[in-house]
């Protein structure tokens, strides 16, 4: 060391005696996920929030406060998490929890953080129950949930005037309940449809070819699909050489997200309505300033999970800012009708069942040049598909 | 369904058959021969098609890049196959039975995050088959022309090992070391370089199996724990170290599968079923059916006890007077901790405290009894669902709740067990692994009791044991008491006639000991501590879903037990805390952890084959047990 640092550390110490304590200690947040469970997804999420931190740090951090992570692999299922979610709160001191992916997991989490009273932004899990049914004071949601993703892909399933529907999901709640919305909103949006079909593989283990041709058997001129990864592959590819797809309209959940579009390339089936993240297509400035500070840092195009995972740290970042402590109540207060910027656009967080209000892209694949892209698409404004303060209290329990 | 739909969804059964078989065969020869449960052999399966996946993509998409990427992949695989016997297994057949399961569970850990690291996380879709891309017109559906081939390439493969097996002099020696390995090499038959070649075998069909999906699914990282599940049933129902036995039990699984689809859904008595999701199940169903009916799966035959390859075990002392004194201290010293630590070290002690009781459960069984249970999670997740339940649903109080949670395991092991007890060896095991899944996808399937996939949520202790430190308590008072007694039972005259059945059921037989009834009670015992572990774990997680009555769990516990060594008393204890503590240390410092986890499991292995605490045995006391 020599005698200039030296000094600063001299000085800095005197500041730190002098009171200036809150000047020089960091913000802790804890962040945990199932990384070696779903990497497709959480790697490019990771990156996300990286890229999000660094941005916050360098641009002077949370009111003079340096901003920082410890994050951490959940385990990959919820009683590793839950202990996960402990040792940042005892051992590292964390101030807020940020993070989850699968449902399960992040219900857990959710369930823990109400039990120490400590403030959670989940990131990813889609679970209606998550902000409704099981919905707690300390739980906080930024994505998109299963309800309305649905409910975002109906207005387009409804114009096409289509009474015998099939409908494919991956057993499991995710599935499950896309299944059951999707039911209900076009039941009460075009009365007469006709559900001809129901198929719900294990989710990871579809047996494509039976599945498909079950579809095909049962004569339908729609199908409704909530698959995605691996399950989605398997199903494209039997589909398109079975023919399943000639001449029917088929909608799939989360079929243009890039995690799951790009591996289908010359398999991507021309025509499908799916909610995904059209990313080389969006010239709005947020998402152009976004998408170039990504590519500078990780010289890798972003995927929907990097846009989660780097709107999920500046949520967090904001509600810190905005609250001026790491009081949980005033972070609870900080959040709800927390309005910020995102890639996506403008988004608020909900006081009445602390979901954000992101939206989702609605639109249609094709292929271009042998990799799948979306075309025809539109911004789907959360708050639109969202149920009003109103039912949403309603919704939960409390 | 019409005609032809039913023909169609039988082809399709048929195609999904070969694929099954192609991994099973590899599976079933190794099983067969070497004894040895592999887990690696999923790893293998997944090698396979992202090796085949690299090379087409290398090659060119043309017939020649593609048949010969999937070729050389599966000699590559089988390449490995062969180092990982050499290097690993070799070292270990003269140790207990079972440990190289955990040497083979130490390597799917190392290769599942060899593949992220090499492959990256995306998904990566192969190309179709070069020629047998298109469909074929049949009774007016379009087929795929690869599925035709799949259903040529099955029976061949079949044939072609039975040729190999029947009339070749190595399959010859194979089917000798198959029947009696001592005679064998008793013979003057290498069995070293046998075992090579038998495992290599196995790893390559296992390459192939893979690299022939390239067509079908994309090459992604769940496929080997997803694939080996499926391969021990059909080998299981087949019979082990049967190959046409393989065969007819994947054409089995496959066709009941096709037709769940096909059909859909069923109205009886005006409720709706639906089989498409029976498909979550069904091939442990079929196992469960076909083991409890033929306890040596369709084509098997009665197993020939293996003559002790190890060293032999000794019976089990009474632990000295310094033992006893060393582990009250053990005890007495965590229960003064509270007052030194606070804060996580509780939290994971918690955690440790309740999966040693766990361990011990499950050891009660393994050693004594002498009967690996692949499926002891389900008494965990029964006790910690029972308690949940009866908490969320009952409306009781919790500490009734945790009291009478354990019972539910009782009630489910009570069962299980008698159907159970009736088999021995891998037959038990697999039975045991059929319960613990169906009772897995009724926990997962019953929405409306067991809230699904989620699980259910808010099941907290009551506030006088909320706070961390009186849940410590809590769980340390429980899981020692519960231990103790365990321990206890081994040197009742009960555990006695427990271990007098293992060792020799016929003597033991003889002397009056109904030895089934012994075995039975020893099942529902084991099963009620499992649940007492598993009603503590859900109070101190606030939730409870699925995941604790799954496969991990069951595994997490053998791994447990072998670590800390299966013919020792304490062993379990130190295994639960070394393996809970390792994965919380693990992950929290390294990317990479579950590699981590695995090449610290090996170099255990390699250096402990007793386990640890058998390694101390034999370090410290060694002389005075000599016998």
């Amino acid at each position: 060391m020599n005698i200039k640092h030296g000094l600063l550390a001299l000085t800095l110490l005197a500041a730190t005696a002098a009171g200036g304590n809150a000047v020089a200690q960091p913000i802790k947040v804890g962040e945990l996920n199932s990384y070696k469970l779903f990497p497709a997804f959480l790697e490019p999420y990771k990156k996300g929030w990286q890229l999000a931190l660094e941005e916050i740090n360098a641009g002077g951090g949370i009111n003079g406060r340096k901003l920082e992570v410890v994050s951490r692999d959940d385990g990959g299922n919820p009683g590793a998490a839950v202990r996960v979610a402990e040792e940042l709160i005892a051992r590292d001191k964390v101030s807020m929890l940020m993070g989850e992916f699968a449902s399960h997991i992040g219900l857990a989490v959710s369930n823990l953080a109400k039990q120490r009273k400590m403030v959670f932004v989940a990131a990813e899990p889609l679970t209606d129950k998550l902000v409704w049914e099981d919905g707690n004071r300390y739980t906080f949601r930024l994505r998109p949930s299963t309800y309305m993703q649905v409910a975002m892909l109906v207005p387009e399933a409804v114009k096409l005037h289509k009474k015998r529907w099939a409908i494919v999901y991956p057993n499991y709640e995710y599935g499950q309940s896309a299944a059951a919305s999707f039911k209900k909103l076009m039941a009460a949006a075009q009365p007469g449809i006709e559900i001809v079909a129901e198929q719900a593989p294990p989710l990871g283990k579809i047996d494509a070819g039976a599945v498909v041709q079950a579809l095909s058997d049962a004569k339908p001129d729609a199908i409704f699909s909530s698959l995605f990864a691996a399950d989605l592959q398997k199903f494209v590819r039997e589909g398109n050489i079975r023919g399943l797809f000639k001449g029917r309209a088929v909608f799939n959940l989360l079929g243009g997200e890039p995690e799951y579009l790009e591996p289908l390339r010359d398999e991507t089936p021309e025509g499908w309505w799916v909610t995904g993240y059209p990313w080389r297509q969006i010239k709005t400035p947020e998402h152009e300033k976004f998408l170039a500070a990504y590519e500078k840092r990780w010289r890798d195009h972003p995927r929907l999970g990097s846009v989660v995972g780097y709107a999920t740290m500046y949520s967090v970042a904001n509600a810190l800012k905005k609250a001026g402590s790491t009081d949980s109540n005033a972070l609870i207060a900080a959040l709800e009708g927390l309005e910020m910027q995102t890639p996506f656009g403008p988004i608020v967080y909900r006081a009445v069942d602390h979901q954000s209000t992101m939206g989702a892209y609605v639109g249609q694949l094709a292929k271009k040049s042998g990799e799948g892209v979306m075309v025809n698409w539109h911004f789907a404004d959360g708050a639109s598909y969202l149920p009003s303060p109103a039912e949403a209290k309603l919704l939960r329990r409390q | 369904m019409t005609a032809s739909a039913i023909l169609i969804q039988f082809l399709n059964g048929l195609s999904g058959a070969s694929s099954l078989f192609l991994v099973a065969a590899g599976l079933s020869i190794v099983f067969g021969v070497t004894r040895i449960v592999n887990f690696a052999h999923g790893s293998f399966f997944m090698l396979g098609l992202y090796v085949a996946y690299s090379l087409i993509d290398r090659f060119g998409h043309g017939a020649a890049g593609f048949w010969g990427g999937v070729a050389l992949a599966a000699v590559a695989v089988a390449l490995l196959g062969a180092l990982v016997e050499v290097l690993l297994l070799r070292r270990i057949y003269a140790a207990p039975e079972l440990l190289q399961l955990l040497a083979t569970f130490a390597l799917v850990l190392v290769i599942q995050d060899f593949t992220l690291w090499a492959w990256g996380p995306e998904d990566l879709l192969g190309p179709r088959a070069p020629g047998l891309s298109g469909a074929v017109n049949i009774a007016g559906h379009q087929f795929p022309q690869y599925d035709l081939f799949l259903i040529v390439l099955g029976p061949t493969v079949l044939l072609a090992l039975n040729f190999l097996l029947k009339r070749t002099r190595w399959g010859t020696l194979v089917r000798a070391a198959t029947e009696d390995r001592e005679m064998a090499g008793a013979l003057g038959v290498n069995q070293k370089w046998l075992f090579t070649t038998v495992f290599a075998l196995g790893a390559l069909l296992a390459g192939a199996g893979g690299a022939f999906q390239i067509p079908r699914e994309p090459a992604s990282l769940y496929l080997d724990l997803s694939v080996i599940a499926d391969a021990f049933v059909v080998v299981v129902v087949g019979g082990l170290g049967s190959i046409p036995g393989a065969f007819l039990a994947a054409l089995l699984i496959a066709e009941i599968k096709a037709f769940c689809i096909g059909i859909g859904d069923v109205t009886i008595a005006d409720s709706v079923i639906s089989l498409p999701k029976f498909t979550l199940v069904v091939e442990f169903v079929v196992m469960a059916v076909v083991l409890v009916l033929r306890p040596w799966g369709l084509l098997g035959r009665r197993l020939t006890p293996p003559r002790r390859v190890g060293a032999v075990e000794r019976p089990l002392a009474l632990p000295s007077r310094r033992a006893v004194y060393a582990l009250a201290a053990c005890g007495a010293a965590l229960a003064l901790l509270p007052t030194l630590a606070t804060g996580y070290s509780l939290i994971l002690l918690t955690d440790i405290f309740v999966f040693a009781l766990f361990a011990v459960s499950l050891h009660f069984i393994m050693g004594p009894g002498g009967m690996p249970s692949f499926g002891h999670a389900a008494y965990f997740g029964l006790g910690a669902y029972g308690a949940g339940l009866l908490l969320h649903r009952g409306g009781l109080p919790m500490e009734l709740a945790l009291l009478l949670g354990p019972l539910v395991a009782g009630v489910g092991a009570l069962a299980f067990g008698w159907f159970c007890v009736r088999l021995s060896g891998v037959y038990f095991a697999m039975l045991t692994l059929a319960f613990a899944q169906i009772t897995w996808s009724i926990a997962f399937q019953w929405d409306s009791m067991t809230g699904g996939s989620n699980g259910v949520i808010g099941v907290w202790p009551a506030p006088w044991l909320a706070s961390r430190t009186s849940y410590y308590f809590l769980a340390l008072v429980t899981s020692a008491g519960g231990i103790t007694l365990l321990w206890r039972m081994f040197y009742s005259p009960f555990g006695y006639a427990l271990r007098a059945g293992r060792d020799s059921p016929l003597r033991a037989d003889a002397i009056g000991i109904d030895v089934r009834r012994q075995q039975w009670a020893a099942f529902v015992i084991a099963g009620l501590f499992a649940g007492v572990a598993g009603a503590l774990y859900v109070f101190s997680k606030g939730s409870i879903s699925p995941d604790s009555l799954a496969v991990p769990r069951s595994i997490d516990g053998l791994v447990m037990v072998l670590l800390g060594g299966v013919q020792t008393l304490t062993g379990p204890v130190w295994g639960a805390a070394l393996f809970t503590w390792l994965q919380d240390a693990a992950a929290r410092n390294v990317e990479y952890w579950r590699a981590v986890i695995g090449l610290v499991i090996i170099a255990l292995v390699l250096a402990f084959p007793q386990g640890l605490a058998g390694f101390l045995r034999d370090r410290f006391a060694g002389e005075r047990h000599a016998p």
